[in-house]
């Protein structure tokens, strides 16, 4: 046990006496989680609440038109600039400098309500209900009108996919509403009387976990934190597996093989300090979120009442990120081995894992693959304890996980050791 | 003290074998100079006996303890200068010395005075806390054999401790190592210094291509070779003149 603290002790002297190496530990990791919540939380606000210049041309001029500007207007997404030409509108488009462009046909109102029109007169007719029930005048041939979009080749799927949902509900909206018109005219002459309640019959309602009776409602920060908290943690592998890889260039394993004390031992005076460091990252980026964020308009990361759960979580995460590098700081004979390898693997890792794309949205095959980064296990553990109120048994499975691949990895990297040296 | 029987050495994918039957034995209390050129064995000897690296073949024993069964009795009974600097540059040399003291069990207030009675020996004491980076090559080989002699070793194993210092370091060095023989340590010693050799050995053995040419007392070996006035003479007489370049 000596040993064990005396190896830590001088792990922890090696760790503070390499000031810009600590600097780079704590500071880096506080810089991305920022940075990429700024970011994240920007892009969603392009969709929510930030007004993207986007061109329409309305050949139509009528009543549909108005209804879909007016719903755009309405929506505040969008600063709305009119153009008379549809080519003139697509090349700028195309060339980047409006996000989109809309193109209402000519005589879309005309025409849709030719259409209802004729459509409920049909209707009538069948029902007797019509006095030109008789009438057999052929039907005007209704032209299928299209609206068109155009976008930035630039912009991203999820933006056009919710505009042009946005759009086709606009217009579903607006037939409905035309049918209604069109046999309120045909049954009753007081266009007053209310006959159709045109109120949506069902409505949708998200029902969020709760706490303490009140509703968790997550934002970007709650999912930001806890995933590139996670991807930092990891990170450790690359300082880790260097600071190893140092010891065999120095010589000071070769003495320390001729000391009476084992490799584990060496290895576990690394995991302590290592693992206080992982600690100590995850509280400053836990204190980031709940008192930088509200400062820059980013919202407060709430931590109330899961603080221990998610020291919990971070423990074992860390615990997982030091048992890889400690068998890549092992396997590795150079630096300029182990740090890119450990950087890249920790990228690779993190897009198994499900921090940049969820899990769901991946293909069937890479989302079995995630199953086997311990960045998936550590970031549902997260996500359990953030979003889902999950107790300390909901996190058990993930926890053990994480563990028994920190004993896994470090016993691989003894047993490598042993055998190489065994020459 | 040591019984090296039919000791044989082959790296994986050598050609030929580094130690080849090679048997020795070294009395307690004994200077023993292991020499020979470049790519003799001598390294690779010195490697087996502290369980760096297994033998192909044989057995040794030291003070009776035999290196298959006895290995961690054996890793507290001796010590080893390697030849680089074994130490860490960020630290210093009393944190240097603390932590590989506490290595074989060492503690307390019993550790910080046999690192101040080292260091002071050896003139290192007012440098005691400065960083091991700031040192120049004689104060690193100093605070080297200082972080292998803290537990009072039975054996003590150099491999050219004295390479690329300073004559006032190594005079210093040869110096401590005698005190240290004068109170029990067996010391085995490789050097390419055939002069620091004649004069500091009890007793030598020249190897080349993996096995003992000639064994005995430096005074000894000139007297028997004709027309030899040092050990460096008796040497090249059995080594030979050629260059002994290994790639």
């Amino acid at each position: 046990m000596r040993k064990l603290w005396a190896s830590a002790y001088k792990e922890f002297l090696l760790l503070t006496r390499d000031v810009g190496g600590i600097a780079i530990l704590f500071i880096m990791p506080l810089v991305l989680i920022v940075t990429i919540t700024l970011i994240q939380d920007s892009s969603f606000k392009t969709i929510e609440n930030i007004d993207i210049p986007i061109l329409v041309v309305d050949n139509d001029q009528g009543d549909v038109s108005k209804t879909i500007l007016d719903g755009l207007k309405e929506s505040d997404a969008f600063e709305i600039h009119s153009k008379t030409s549809e080519d003139e509108a697509k090349d700028l488009v195309f060339k980047g400098k409006y996000q989109m462009a809309i193109v209402i046909p000519k005589e879309l109102s005309e025409e849709l309500q030719a259409q209802v029109d004729q459509n409920v007169e049909g209707i009538m007719a069948k029902f007797s209900m019509d006095s030109d029930s008789t009438d057999t005048t052929p039907k005007k041939q209704i032209e299928i009108k299209e609206v068109r979009l155009y976008f930035d080749p630039a912009t991203q799927i999820t933006f056009k996919t919710s505009v042009k949902n946005g759009i086709d509900k606009m217009i579903s909206k607006i037939e409905t509403e035309s049918i209604y018109k069109a046999f309120q005219e045909q049954i009753s002459d007081d266009p007053e009387e209310v006959i159709f309640d045109t109120k949506s019959l069902i409505s949708f309602k998200e029902v969020l976990p709760e706490k303490d009776e009140k509703e968790m409602i997550p934002n970007s920060v709650q999912h930001n934190v806890p995933a590139w908290s996670l991807f930092a943690i990891f990170f450790i592998i690359v300082p880790l597996s260097i600071n190893l890889v140092k010891e065999k260039n120095q010589g000071t394993f070769v003495r320390l093989r001729t000391n009476p004390v084992s490799y584990a031992t060496v290895l576990g005076g690394k995991t302590l300090v290592y693992l206080l460091v992982c600690l100590i990252q995850f509280m400053l980026m836990l204190m980031i979120g709940v008192f930088l964020f509200p400062k820059i308009g980013l919202p407060t990361l709430d931590v109330s009442g899961r603080l221990p759960l998610l020291f919990v979580v971070a423990l074992f995460a860390g615990l997982g990120a030091i048992g890889l590098g400690l068998l890549l700081g092992t396997i590795a004979k150079t630096q300029e081995q182990s740090a890119p390898f450990g950087a890249t693997f920790v990228v690779i890792l993190a897009a198994l894992g499900g921090v940049w794309v969820p899990v769901f949205v991946m293909p069937k095959f890479m989302q079995t693959l995630s199953h086997i980064s311990p960045m998936n296990w550590g970031l549902n553990a997260f996500y359990d304890v953030f979003l889902r109120n999950a107790s300390f048994l909901d996190i058990l499975p993930e926890i053990f996980t994480l563990l028994i691949f920190f004993l896994v990895t470090t016993l691989i990297a003894i047993v490598y050791n042993e055998r190489k040296n065994a020459v | 003290m040591i019984q090296i029987d039919q000791v044989s050495k082959k790296y994986k994918d050598a050609d030929y074998y580094s130690v080849s039957n090679l048997s020795l034995h070294v009395n307690e209390k004994e200077i023993f100079g292991l020499l020979g050129p470049n790519g003799a064995g001598k390294t690779t000897l010195i490697s087996i006996l502290c369980s760096l690296i297994k033998p192909t073949s044989g057995t040794f024993k030291i003070d009776g303890l035999d290196y298959q069964h006895d290995k961690n009795r054996l890793k507290q009974l001796i010590g080893i200068v390697p030849q680089e600097y074994a130490l860490y540059p960020a630290l210093t040399a009393f944190e240097n010395l603390q932590y590989f003291g506490s290595m074989y069990g060492l503690k307390g207030k019993d550790l910080s005075n046999k690192i101040n009675v080292a260091l002071e020996r050896l003139g290192l004491l007012p440098f005691a806390h400065k960083k091991i980076r700031t040192f120049s090559g004689g104060m690193k080989r100093r605070v080297n054999l200082i972080a292998s002699i803290l537990h009072h070793p039975k054996v003590l194993f150099l491999d050219e401790p004295t390479v690329g210092v300073d004559v006032q370091s190594k005079n210093a060095i040869i110096q401590f190592l005698q005190e240290l023989n004068q109170n029990g340590t067996t010391i085995i010693y490789t050097s390419h210094h055939l002069n620091e050799a004649e004069n500091f050995c009890t007793e030598v053995a020249i190897i080349d291509h993996g096995k003992i040419i000639i064994q005995g007392k430096p005074k000894d070996l000139i007297s028997n070779h004709e027309g030899t006035h040092n050990l460096e003479d008796v040497f090249l007489s059995l080594t030979g003149k050629a260059l002994r370049d290994h790639a």
